[in-house]
């Protein structure tokens, strides 16, 4: 990569290996077993205390309980790191949501207004861009993955923060998935259903984008 | 006419114009440019859809040149 291309803020995280394409799998795969390993076993020793004594039902309800509670906190923390945080600093969000509306194109921007995500297309997959964290929605559309990165001036405009993200993106995609810190990877519609009500349908535009 | 521009607490601020004939206004840009990045902020020129490039030095044709802060994962 040449120089100018490579994400400055990389030179903050030394030791951590560059995210690309065969690193997500690879991640993917790790949280889909982890949410086995964390479920599986809930749900056999709820089955077997049934099989084993009906009058067990209760403590057998509390591992079913466990089995579908815990993938849910887990599904709550990644859509997180998009919900709206910070100041909204309401003076200045106008003159911020016009320059970020002039980075995007016209169905981004009109996506962006409408539920606060701004979609960017990369070479690994699909972006959604909040203030503080960002969704992608890999090319097979099977999975989410879930970064917490903002940037370093909380009390920007909402739109700049978003604005920030999205240029750095842009210079350094792989850079910029690197810095983030991953914060939970899994099924779209278990993030999407985590989601206050007016983001979700950029989970379903960038599922579509990624098809195509 | 070109533009330094810095996304800060008013939405943004413009820090210079200048044209490609302007050496004037072009060298008062330069120094605008240098002494943002001495306080930490990271110029950026966006290159149409998709692209941006990370500068170190004001790019005399660029037509927008914005200055941002560092990101960080949170």
């Amino acid at each position: 990569m040449a120089a100018g291309q490579a994400l400055p803020e990389l030179a903050a995280v030394p030791w951590r290996t560059r995210t690309d394409a065969h690193w997500l799998r690879r991640w993917g795969r790790i949280w889909h077993a982890w949410t086995l390993l964390y479920t599986v076993p809930f749900v056999i020793a709820g089955a077997g205390m049934l099989w084993l004594e009906p009058l067990a039902a209760p403590v057998a309800l509390g591992a079913f309980a466990h089995a579908w509670i815990i993938p849910e906190l887990y599904a709550f923390r990644g859509a997180s790191v998009v919900r709206p945080k910070g100041p909204r600093n309401e003076a200045a969000e106008p003159t911020a949501q016009g320059l970020l509306g002039d980075l995007l194109g016209h169905e981004e921007r009109e996506l962006q207004r409408r539920t606060g995500l701004a979609l960017e297309r990369g070479e690994l997959g699909v972006w959604l861009m909040g203030e503080a964290g960002a969704l992608l929605v890999t090319p097979n559309r099977r999975r989410v993955h879930c970064y917490c990165v903002r940037t370093t001036e909380p009390e920007l405009p909402p739109s700049d923060r978003v604005a920030h993200l999205l240029l750095a993106l842009r210079v350094d995609e792989e850079g910029f998935a690197t810095v983030a810190n991953h914060a939970f990877a899994g099924a779209p519609w278990r993030v999407r259903r985590r989601l206050p009500e007016r983001m979700r349908p950029a989970v379903d535009e960038a599922r579509r984008a990624a098809r195509s | 006419m070109a533009r330094l521009i810095r996304m800060d607490g008013t939405g943004h601020t413009t820090l210079a114009e200048w044209t490609a004939a302007d050496d004037v206004a072009f060298a008062e840009a330069v120094e605008e440019f240098r002494s943002q990045t001495e306080l930490g902020w990271i110029g950026t020129v966006p290159d149409g859809p998709g692209k941006a490039t990370h500068v170190r030095e004001l790019p005399r044709e660029a037509d927008l040149v914005i200055m941002r802060r560092p990101i960080a994962g949170g």
